[in-house]
């Protein structure tokens, strides 16, 4: 546990040593790890560390410095720091602090601290990293190898203090429980992984349940093949509809907007998607990892609808980028500890739709189930969209076989349009979810 | 020169008996080897957006980290807090891997003081970025700024930033090394958008650095080089087409398309996936992997570059590696874990992002060795193709071998000349089969301008690239047009 009064402290000298506004973050850590492969404890990790950051106006000018040190010394070089740069920054006649009637924390148990996960000893939790990976080689012969299989859990806590009267703190924690399998046919390998991820140990999937589902994603994509250069419907399943949707973020958050760095800048009001598409972000639902009670500024989180039945309604904006558009904060900055806030979301989904993915699967004559894409392929400002991919051909609604080795390619706005289906299967695994999403045509590059 | 002069000596008062004590707390329930990491990273980071300094950010971070091996199991833990008893505590935690009486009987350093790396100085500074003036950081970036905008009056947007940073660090390990080094490291990067009328915007980007101090950017990479680069970047793009979709005969020219050989087979190279077995380049060393005309050399010994370092994070000096010689695998890149379990030499390859990090293989300087052809007969023997100058990033599945590189300015080649630009190539292929299909390798080899980061496993890296222009028979490039 660390002391509020720290964070409140170092706006007070900041604010004694010549800043007119000033704001602290403290961060504090713990992470444990526990990895082991082959079924044997590979790797023991356990450690903790705290930071503190300051970011200061003296007029419309900004400094920011941060440091590991917090003992009253470094902390005074902190703050001496951040003023040289003021002293140095161009005046931003934007820059500012919330005002202090938009300040303010979500009051109730958000449940984003769980106190079950500390009671798991070492022992246990290195048992069911060894269960995890167990269940994935245990599940098909052709599962002859292993990256291994790992527990982790974090803890931490948050603080946030600012010149106008703000001064919060929340704790978090998490744990997760993966697994990566390597299966072998022939000389040909292939790797898939599955995870499990929580706020609270009780929420955690089993071990079994972890490492089959891993194991199931490994060995459908052995024999995979590459296809003829066409133009097909595409699937994206679960895990890489997420993806996709982290890439709408990407075009909505204020500061791509405001530079008119995004393919939906000036588009508010407008039909950018297909009618059955809409996209929220809510920083309130408790016990996800995307809520908190305030932003990285001291603005209550809040629930923000972006698209709703196609149409564009709203930006994500911290202070800065509210200003610069005319528009008022949503509640989204985001930062490490220190420098200006950028924007970040909270709980960023896409709603479900009423299909069950095997139903969509069924409707596609022809077409490819996207498992995996790589490669950064997205561009935001154009809405040029090209990545490596990997998945399942469909011939007549059924699977065919797996392919790799491949790109799939279109452009965000055309996609966005052409969403067809969404599935019924939206599941909060990270702070972006989406269901399974079927987009009527791409590009898929193959031999 | 002995520990009291070194930096973790004379700011932190740490001596020889005191590590000793910590290397044997960590070695007390039994453990193979145990060592010792400490870190003191300074950065600076300064903006400038729309012509004004809207962000600068200056920070100090310091800590140890302690590592306990024990056969093929390690334990680790870190402190942000140098005193003795939080070192001891992390210690005894790092130390729960082992269990047994110690095997290490007494830890101890080479006699002669300290393995002061810098007696082999890769990257000697004229002044060190703490010394220099915020104000003369900030006249950089300025520098950029006006020249991106005067470069061409569809610049609408331009962001230029310099970041570095001075990390001093000291390793010591239960086998008797005791190493500290001073490692700079700065990048000037510009990031610009440009738009012709109402029409969509396109982005440009540039930046590099090195090990250097920042004279190098007032001598031989200035603001104004990289502001022409960031605007060229984005005018041609201005005028591209859609890339092409399919299989086709790829050309990359010099410098930092050096990245296909990141990915296509420098992450399947490091040891850590060779000994688990799970690396498409597993168990084919002294096959053949590439066309004969293909060299590939892993160097962290390359004066002032950004993937150098005098000794890597386990204090180990780093060297010239061989990977590919002739189109033949020749080796792994290890660290000192692998290299016991696959009983080879580490090539000084063990690298972390910070001491809160266990260090792993990892690439330093890649490149291909030049070849003897023309770049511009290279171009003239491709009757239709695809030619990449440039690439944003990559990434790669190690198991399959399966890779995917972005192209950011690529041109059509059609009758043995470059004619149009098109955008949003991606390409892909499968590392241990892409550079088979290499048929010349151009005798203009450049390393690139320094700016790559490498990641892997969630740590992050400075790391260089190279190659000299390369043709490549069939690749698969991934874009929308038929």
């Amino acid at each position: 546990m660390i002391d509020p009064q720290l964070a409140r402290d170092a706006v007070r000298l900041a604010m004694e040593c010549g800043a007119t506004d000033a704001e602290c973050t403290l961060a504090e850590g713990q992470e444990f790890s526990a990895q082991v492969r082959m079924r044997s404890l590979e790797t023991l990790k356990d450690a903790g560390s705290r930071r503190v950051g300051l970011r200061v106006l003296v007029g419309k000018c900004v400094g920011s410095a941060h440091t590991s040190d917090l003992s009253s010394a470094g902390v005074r070089q902190m703050v001496d720091s951040a003023l040289a740069i003021a002293a140095i920054a161009t005046e931003d006649p934007y820059a500012d602090l919330p005002d202090a009637s938009e300040l303010g924390s979500l009051s109730g148990d958000l449940q984003l601290y769980s106190d079950d996960i500390q009671s798991v000893d070492t022992p246990a939790r290195i048992q069911a990293a060894l269960e995890t990976e167990e269940a994935a080689l245990s599940w098909d012969p052709r599962i002859t190898n292993s990256e291994g299989a790992s527990f982790s859990a974090y803890s931490g806590e948050r603080v946030f203090a600012n010149s106008r009267g703000f001064l919060g703190s929340y704790r978090t924690s998490s744990c997760s429980l993966s697994t990566t399998p390597v299966a072998r046919q022939g000389d040909a390998m292939e790797r898939d992984f599955w995870y499990s991820s929580a706020r609270s140990h009780s929420k955690l999937d089993s071990p079994a349940a972890v490492g089959r589902r891993a194991a199931e994603r490994t060995v459908r994509r052995l024999g995979a093949r590459k296809v003829p250069t066409q133009k097909v419907p595409v699937i994206f399943d679960s895990v890489t509809a997420r993806s996709l949707i982290g890439n709408i973020f990407e075009a909505v958050e204020g500061d791509a907007i405001y530079r008119k760095a995004s393919f939906l800048a000036g588009k508010l009001g407008e039909r950018v998607a297909s009618e059955n598409v809409t996209v929220v972000d809510d920083g309130e639902m408790p016990g996800l990892f995307g809520t908190s009670p305030f932003d990285d500024e001291g603005v209550p989180s809040r629930r923000t609808m972006v698209i709703e039945r196609g149409v564009l309604q709203g930006y994500l904006l911290n202070t800065y980028t509210a200003r610069k558009l005319g528009m008022r904060t949503t509640g989204n900055a985001a930062r490490g500890v220190t420098g200006n806030a950028g924007v970040g979301h909270g709980n960023f989904f896409l709603r479900q739709g009423e299909r069950s993915p095997e139903e969509i699967i069924r409707g596609v004559r022809h077409g490819l189930y996207v498992t995996e894409l790589i490669g950064q392929g997205a561009n935001i400002v154009t809405g040029d969209y090209s990545r490596g991919a990997a998945g399942l051909w469909i011939e007549n609604g059924e699977f065919a076989y797996p392919v790799s080795e491949i790109t799939v390619a279109a452009n965000l706005c055309e996609m966005l349009m052409d969403v067809e289906a969404i599935g019924s299967d939206l599941e909060f695994r990270g702070s972006v979810a989406s269901p399974t999403l079927l987009v009527r045509e791409m590009t898929v590059s193959g031999r | 020169m002995p520990l009291s002069d070194s930096f973790f000596g004379q700011k932190f008062a740490i001596t020889e008996h005191d590590l000793e004590s910590y290397l044997s707390e960590a070695l007390s329930a039994g453990g193979d080897y145990a060592d010792l990491y400490f870190e003191y990273l300074a950065t600076s980071q300064l903006t400038i957006d729309e012509s004004i300094v809207k962000s600068a950010v200056q920070g100090v971070s310091l800590g140890v980290g302690v590592r306990v091996i024990s056969g093929e199991r390690t334990g680790y833990a870190y402190s942000d807090d140098l005193s003795p008893e939080k070192i001891r505590r992390a210690a005894r935690v790092a130390a729960c891997i082992a269990n047994g009486p110690s095997k290490v009987d007494k830890t101890g350093f080479v006699k002669n003081g300290i393995n002061d790396a810098r007696r082999r100085d890769l990257y000697p500074l004229v002044t060190a970025p703490n010394e220099t003036s915020l104000a003369e950081r900030v006249d950089l970036v300025k520098r950029a700024d006006r020249a991106a905008r005067a470069a061409d009056r569809r610049v609408f947007q331009v962001q230029a930033s310099y970041i570095d940073s001075l990390r001093q660090i000291l390793v010591a390990t239960s086998d008797g090394v005791l190493s500290t080094d001073r490692q700079p490291l700065a990048r000037l990067g510009v990031a610009i958008l440009a738009r012709e009328g109402d029409g969509v915007a396109q982005r440009g980007y540039s930046g590099g650095g090195g090990r250097v101090g920042l004279e190098f950017f007032e001598t031989e990479k200035t603001p104004e080089h990289f502001a022409g680069e960031a605007v060229r970047q984005a005018i041609v793009l201005l005028n591209a087409a859609p890339a092409p979709a399919g299989e086709m005969t790829v050309v990359l020219g010099p410098g930092w398309p050096g990245v296909l050989l990141h990915e296509a087979v420098g992450h399947g190279l490091e040891a850590d996936f060779n000994r688990k077995k799970v690396s498409a380049f597993s168990d084919r060393i002294g096959q053949q992997v590439a066309s004969p005309l293909c060299t590939v050399i892993d160097d962290g010994t390359i004066r002032n570059r950004r993937g150098s370092l005098n000794v890597d994070d386990e204090g180990v000096a780093t060297q010239e590696n061989v990977l590919i010689e002739k189109g033949v695998l020749r080796g792994y890149l290890t660290d000192k874990l692998s290299s016991q379990l696959l009983r080879s030499r580490t090539t000084g390859s063990g690298r972390r992002e910070s001491y809160q990090h266990i260090p792993m293989p990892r690439m330093t300087n890649t490149f291909m060795l030049a070849g003897d052809s023309d770049p511009e007969d290279i171009i003239r023997s491709t009757q239709r193709g695809l030619y990449c100058a440039n690439f944003g990033g990559g990434q790669v599945d190690i198991t399959s071998g399966n890779f995917v590189f972005n192209a950011s300015e690529s041109y059509l080649i059609e009758d043995g000349r470059i004619t149009r630009p098109v955008r949003g190539a991606m390409l892909t292929g499968n590392g241990p089969e892409a550079l088979k299909h290499v048929s010349m390798v151009g005798h203009d080899l450049k390393l690139d301008e320094g700016m790559g980061i490498c990641g892997k496993e969630g740590q992050s890296v400075p790391v260089g690239v190279g190659i000299p222009t390369i043709k490549i028979d069939r690749m698969t490039v991934g874009g929308i047009a038929g």
